[in-house]
Formats: structure tokens, C-alpha cells, sequence
């Protein structure tokens, strides 16, 4: 009988008249594609398409393309679906896979369209002319006392009513990545892009590592069901605690990270032993009911002096309620991850098929939270597939404070979307522990890549401001009446609470 | 000045009354807002008090939450409130009266003894530290309890417990002794024992059922070297109780531990 029924994916072409025969495809591969017998010679069954030998193959010699074998033509059986359970046949496991959903659901944000000011009022070049982008993070309250400054001015009272918030130069945070699922360099990179950016970078489940520590003013740090990492010194450490409940690519679920990727830095950092199996309970067992949550919230700022504390749900079919419950349970701020958040390994049953699209959560939480007289206690987050600076102005239109990145952060820093992370073989050297890949990312030039990006997106967020008409950030924050949409029915209208085009 | 104290929850929002006497700090609990009540102990804590007795305590939340510190000794008559002693890091706590749900939440360092019967998740995520309780605890008690380098954690319930206890346990030692119990006709523990168990262990005083216990937990008879480990537990444990060691190890006990570190390495096939 065959091993396998799947044939591979890919094929590796090298154009053998080009190579130098210098074995660096060979080197650079962390999946072992290749093999060297005078010439690099592929097993194209284990190629996932990252590109890692094509970028460093000196000649140029090598391009991947899909395997063209023909299946029988099948809409309904497509050959994804028979592959898998050919899989599922072969092993009789859940399977497994990782970054966010890729199926074909319709994309909303690719149906939005912004305004642009023409004629009877202003458009603002943001070259030349102010455009504020700080936000901050966090609770505000419903009024706050002030007092003379004796200069002629107010000020605010001593506890005149403000609690703790975070400044943000730009609404785009990184989002939580755990130390364990990416590499140590891939947080250095993220904690130094973040200090410079005066943006947040997250930790993710896993702890925090002491290398990260000169910038822990600028990371967030999650307190998630499996409690990893988490003691009195990190809550003190981090600028702001975020209790994670769920994740947009695996709602509901919780998570294994594998004891082989369990090295001796990773079980430092989360505090567990070498090897053993880091496993999250699905739900947080102390947290049953939004009185539990509340309980927790208070729990994390009565050991950490009241810092800001978030929670972060996934999208789900009945998120503007629960949103509701946790902004009354006094979370500073609540973080939507939406259906097709990334993750470092995920059921692929729970990831394509569970969970709602952001752009619908963002709104309807907006909504809920103002008909309810309760939008200012607590920033909307808003991560799940942020691709662009325009879907970065879109979410904050449609009611979020801030988005998160995550996916496109690692794509900053080499990631090619081959969704393997779960393997840990990652030839960029982001979702992995093997030191002889994780030394291919310098934290130094990652942090660059980093900052270029932010920075490219905050300049083009700037440019949509200006041509909006409006010279701040704020002005844009649920202004759904500068969207419409365009090839949405008039009940996904009502519930983005958008115009179609042309109204 | 006219001041009249708000009511939150049920309590007053004032500062506790405060009486230092010789080397104990007394807190006036009763009735007072938890808030003001965790304020007033930090602040003695970190003022340099070494003994704080709080009284009239009946449900204050986060007691000794988040305290790190150490050679610090706080009692506490009445009954403490949730999440007692959560991410502790160091202090001593005994409670003389019962405890609610939470009691040792996510807790790295210090002792816990309760002279009363506890409540649910007991112990969530614990680190290391030493939880002792008199009689019996709720549900998903241990659950998830770690153990790092040196920090160890040990649990002692002195009662029986209901479902789910041990569950996740992934190190540190947890034990059951089904003796000072309102319920003489429930089983020493509920059912599923140790599910999802994948480290530490569970020592139960006599035996256990095997239908109650998690799949991925094996059930064997105490061994010496097991007694090695639990007599110095249990003589701390009876001291701290007043309770007859002799009476204690007057049964044997039963060791559950679990087959893999990797309960779950199987289960998933990369796509």
C-alpha cells in the first residue's frame, strides 16, 4: 500500500543549468526539502511554499509552483476536503494547522468605502498641516473634576476621576504572539518596535522573558487559562494586563503547546517543566459568569496597583452582549479578535468554521456599548485580519479605538503565510525553537521592519484622515457615516449600521 | 465636616479601624469594603508589620492577593472571601473560619491554613506554597497546579472533595484525606479525579474508586518512598491542624499519578 494517498502540494523547479551548486537551498530550508548529491535534489512532498531557499538561492535557480496534477473535477468535493480525509484516514487525528482562516467567506472591510471631502468642505494636507493619531488606551470616566491652576487655567483635581490610561503614538498595537508559539527574537523585535513606535506590543500566554524587560513599559501582559508565567513581579511589570478568554482562530478552545517545544528558556519563562505538554484549559476555571470575570479583573488590579486591565474575546455569534458584560465587569479595555485571527497551531475544524467576522463585531459592540450609555468605560481592540492601513480606518470608522496585528507583523519580519507554524520548523525562523533557525531573525533589523511598517501605515492612515477632512484620529472613531458599503444586502447594512453607496 | 461613608457591595468605603499592639497590627474588618480593608494590610506590610490580625472578617475578597513578602504572618476570624491569597508571594495566612472559592489562585510562595471548610478551585494554577485545609473543598479543587524548579506546591485537604479534583495537574503534590467531612456518606472524592492529570501527584487516604478516576491517571498502593515524601507533609499538616498524626497514617494511602507528561501528543495530525 502507498504511505499516502497526498500528493504533494508543490513542485520545486531548480534550473540546474543556472545553480551553483553551493547547497544553500539545502541550508536554508527548515523543513529538509533538499538533499545534496553534487546537486540540490527536492522532495517536493515536503515543500510548504515559504520561500526561504528562492530568496537566498544566489543564482535565482529555484521557483516553486503548484502541482498541476488534475483530480476529477468536483465543486462539492473539492480536493482540500479529500486530502484531508485522506489524512484523517491515514491517522486518525484532529487536524492541525495554523494562521488565520483562509476559506472563501466574504470579506466586509473589501465592501467598505471611506468619503473623501470635495468642493463644499476642506480636504487637510497632512504633510504640512497637524494630523493626530495618539490614542489612549483605557477606561474614561463620565466626568472629571477639575480645579484653578492658579495661572488662569483648570487642571485636573487629584482623583478628579481619570484612571490609568495608555498613550498610544498611532492606533495599531502588535497582538498577543506567546513566547513558545513564535521565537525569542520575534518578541525582542516586537518590544523594541513597540518602544520605539510608543505603541504595545503583547506577550501572549507565555510569560515574559527577562531579555524584554528594558521595554516593559510598552507590552502588555495576558493572564490566559493555563496561568503560565504569570506571578506578582510580571503583573508589575507590564503596562497594562489583558485576561484572554478566547482567540479568533480557535474560539472556545484551549491550547497545547507541545513539550518539544517546551525548551529550557521557554519552560523558564512560563514557569513550567522541560518537556511536559503546556496545557490550556479550554475555559478560565475561575470564570464562570461575568460576576467571576469581574472578580478576576479586580483580582489583577488589586495585585498590580490598578493597572489597566483588558479582556479579549473572540467574535462570536453573541459578542455585543458578552462585550457588554465585560465592560460592566470593569474591563479598561476589550480586545475583539475576529474570525479570521492568525494562531501559532489551531484545530483546522475550530478555525475554519467558528466565530464571526470583526468588522460585524466591531459594530455591533460600538453600537451596543453606546445604546447602553457605557462606550467610554472601556477602548475597543480590534485585531482578526487587519491587512491594511485601510482596514486599520475602516475598523476604527466602524467603532474600534485601536487595531491589532499580529499576521502582518510576522509578515514584516519574513513570515510567508505558508500556515505551518504548528510544525516549529519555520525557515524564517519566527515560529520556531530550534536555535539553528531562530538565528535567522536579528531583533535589530526586525524592529526596523517593524517600525517601517507602522510607520508607512500611520502616514497612509494621516492621508485618509486629510481626506476626510479631519485632523485627528478621534474624529474618525465610529464615524460609520463616513463609510458606505458597496454589494451588501440591506440587512448586513442595518447591522454595520453603514449606508449603502449612493445614500 | 459631615462624612458619610458610601456603601459599596454591602460594605462601608472607609478605612478599617487600626490598633497596633506590641508587634500585632489589628484590622477592624467588619463591615468594611475590601478594598480599604487589602489597602490598609499592604500598607502595614509595607510600613514593616510583621503580624496583622484582621477581625470580623465575612466575605472581603483578595486577602494577602498579590502580597509579596515575606515573615509576614495574617489571621484572619470570620470568613475570608474569594480568591484568598491569590498570586501570593510569600506571607503566612491562616484563616480560622472557612474560606470561600479561590483560596491559593495562581499562588507562588507561602502558607495557607484554613480551619474550616473551602470552596471551590482551590489551589488554580498554584506555583508553590503549601495549602492547608481542615475539612471539605468544592469542585475543580487543584486543578491545573504546576511545579517549577524549586517551588513545589502542596495541597492538604483534611475532608473530602467533589468532582474534577486534580484536574490538568501538571506538578505538585495534592492530597486527600476524606477525615473532617459534614458528608460521611460521599465518597473521599468526586468524579473525575485527576482528569487531563499529565504531572505531579495525588495521594488519597485509602482508596478510590478507579471508574472516578481521569483516563490518563494510573492508581497505585502508597509505596515506602511515597510515605518518605508524605510523612513530613502530614506531620506539618497535623501540627498546624492539632490533629493526631498517628490517626492520619492510621490507613494506608493510594497514589495517583499520571501516565505521560504528553497526555495529548497523539491527538493531532499536522495538516
Amino acid at each position: 500500500m502507498p504511505g499516502t494517498y497526498i500528493q504533494p502540494e508543490f513542485r520545486v523547479k531548480i534550473d540546474y543549468d543556472k545553480c551553483h551548486k553551493c547547497g544553500r537551498c539545502v541550508q536554508q530550508c527548515g523543513w529538509g526539502v533538499y538533499s545534496f548529491n553534487e546537486r540540490p535534489i527536492p522532495d517536493d512532498s515536503k515543500c510548504r511554499a515559504c520561500h526561504r531557499c528562492v530568496t537566498f538561492c544566489p543564482a535565482h535557480c529555484i521557483t516553486i509552483e503548484k502541482n498541476a496534477l488534475a483530480y476529477k473535477d468536483n465543486d462539492n468535493w473539492t480536493v482540500d476536503a479529500r486530502k484531508a480525509i485522506w489524512r484523517q484516514a491515514e491517522t486518525g487525528g484532529v487536524l492541525l494547522t495554523s494562521m488565520g482562516n483562509p476559506r472563501p467567506y466574504p470579506r466586509i472591510f473589501d465592501h467598505l468605502l471611506l468619503d473623501a471631502c470635495q468642493v463644499t468642505n476642506p480636504s487637510i494636507d497632512p504633510l504640512r498641516e497637524p494630523m493626530e493619531l495618539r490614542t489612549y488606551l483605557g477606561r474614561k470616566p463620565d466626568a472629571v473634576s477639575v480645579e484653578a491652576d492658579g495661572a488662569g487655567g483648570y487642571r485636573l483635581a487629584p482623583n478628579g476621576g481619570m484612571t490609568a490610561n495608555i498613550q498610544l503614538d498611532a492606533p495599531i498595537i502588535f497582538s498577543p504572539m506567546s513566547y513558545g508559539s513564535v521565537s525569542l527574537n520575534v518578541h525582542k523585535s516586537l518590544a523594541m518596535a513597540a518602544q520605539r513606535l510608543g505603541t504595545l506590543m503583547n506577550t501572549g500566554e507565555g510569560g515574559l522573558h527577562a531579555d524584554l524587560y528594558p521595554y516593559q513599559d510598552r507590552v502588555i501582559v495576558q493572564v490566559a487559562s493555563g496561568r503560565f508565567g504569570v506571578d506578582p513581579e510580571y503583573l508589575g511589570r507590564g503596562a497594562a494586563i489583558e485576561i484572554k478568554i478566547g482567540q479568533g482562530a480557535k474560539p472556545g478552545i484551549g491550547g497545547h503547546l507541545p513539550g518539544e517545544k517546551i525548551d529550557k528558556e521557554v519552560s523558564s519563562t512560563r514557569m513550567i517543566p522541560q518537556g511536559t505538554d503546556a496545557i490550556s484549559p479550554a475555559p478560565h476555571h475561575d470564570i464562570y459568569s461575568i460576576e467571576d470575570l469581574r472578580q478576576l479583573i479586580y483580582a489583577l488590579k488589586e495585585a498590580s496597583g490598578y493597572k489597566p486591565v483588558g479582556v479579549k474575546i473572540a467574535a462570536v455569534h453573541n459578542v455585543a452582549a458578552i462585550a457588554s458584560g465585560i465592560v460592566r465587569a470593569g474591563a479598561d479595555y476589550i480586545y475583539l479578535d475576529g474570525f479570521r485571527g492568525g494562531t501559532g497551531a489551531a484545530p483546522q475544524v475550530i478555525r475554519d468554521h467558528i466565530g464571526i467576522p470583526i468588522e460585524v463585531a466591531i459594530a455591533v459592540v460600538d453600537q451596543r456599548l453606546r445604546d447602553e450609555g457605557i462606550r467610554n468605560h472601556a477602548s475597543i481592540v480590534a485585531a482578526g485580519s487587519i491587512r491594511s492601513s485601510a482596514d486599520a480606518a475602516k475598523a476604527i470608522a466602524l467603532g474600534a479605538d485601536v487595531v491589532a496585528i499580529g499576521s502582518a507583523a510576522l509578515m514584516a519580519l519574513g513570515c510567508h503565510l505558508c500556515q505551518s507554524c504548528h510544525t516549529g520548523c519555520c525557515s524564517w525562523g519566527l515560529t520556531t525553537q530550534k536555535p539553528e533557525l531562530t538565528r535567522r531573525l536579528d531583533p535589530e533589523w526586525g524592529a526596523e521592519r517593524l517600525v517601517n511598517l507602522v510607520s508607512a501605515w500611520s502616514h497612509e492612515i494621516q492621508e485618509i484622515l486629510g481626506a476626510l477632512g479631519v485632523n485627528a484620529i478621534e474624529s474618525l472613531r465610529g464615524s460609520r457615516e463616513r463609510l458606505r458599503s458597496v454589494g451588501l444586502d440591506a440587512q448586513m447594512n442595518a447591522v454595520l449600521g453603514v449606508k449603502p453607496v449612493g445614500m | 465636616m459631615s462624612y458619610t461613608a458610601a456603601v459599596v457591595e454591602g460594605y462601608s468605603d472607609v478605612a478599617p479601624q487600626v490598633r497596633r499592639d506590641g508587634g500585632v497590627t489589628t484590622v477592624d474588618a467588619r463591615g468594611v469594603y475590601y478594598r480599604r480593608v487589602n489597602e490598609t494590610v499592604r500598607q502595614a506590610i509595607s510600613d514593616g508589620a510583621t503580624h496583622l490580625v484582621l477581625t470580623g472578617v465575612n466575605g472581603q475578597r483578595y486577602i494577602g492577593t498579590g502580597v509579596s513578602a515575606h515573615g509576614v504572618r495574617i489571621d484572619v476570624h470570620g470568613t475570608a472571601g474569594n480568591d484568598l491569597g491569590m498570586l501570593m508571594d510569600g506571607p503566612m495566612i491562616e484563616v480560622f473560619g472557612n474560606a470561600q472559592d479561590g483560596v491559593g489562585n495562581t499562588m507562588n510562595a507561602g502558607t495557607i491554613v484554613v480551619h474550616g471548610d473551602a470552596g471551590d478551585v482551590l489551589g488554580y494554577g498554584m506555583r508553590g506554597g503549601h495549602v492547608y485545609i481542615r475539612g471539605d473543598v468544592g469542585y475543580r479543587v487543584g486543578i491545573h497546579m504546576k511545579a517549577y524548579e524549586n517551588l513545589v506546591p502542596v495541597l492538604v485537604c483534611g475532608g473530602k472533595a467533589r468532582d474534577f479534583f486534580g484536574e490538568y495537574m501538571a506538578g505538585g503534590i495534592a492530597v486527600l484525606l476524606g477525615m473532617n467531612t459534614q458528608f460521611p456518606e460521599e465518597p473521599v472524592a468526586g468524579s473525575f479525579l485527576g482528569a487531563g492529570m499529565h504531572g505531579g501527584v495525588i495521594y488519597v487516604r485509602g482508596t478510590v474508586e478507579p471508574w472516578r478516576c481521569g483516563k490518563e491517571v494510573g492508581i497505585f498502593e502508597a509505596t515506602e518512598e511515597d510515605m518518605a515524601t508524605l510523612v513530613p507533609l502530614l506531620r506539618d499538616y497535623c501540627s498546624a491542624m492539632g490533629m493526631d498524626f498517628d490517626e492520619v497514617t492510621s490507613q494506608p494511602f493510594t497514589r495517583l499519578a499520571p501516565f505521560s507528561h504528553r497526555p495529548y501528543g497523539k491527538l493531532y495530525v499536522p495538516l
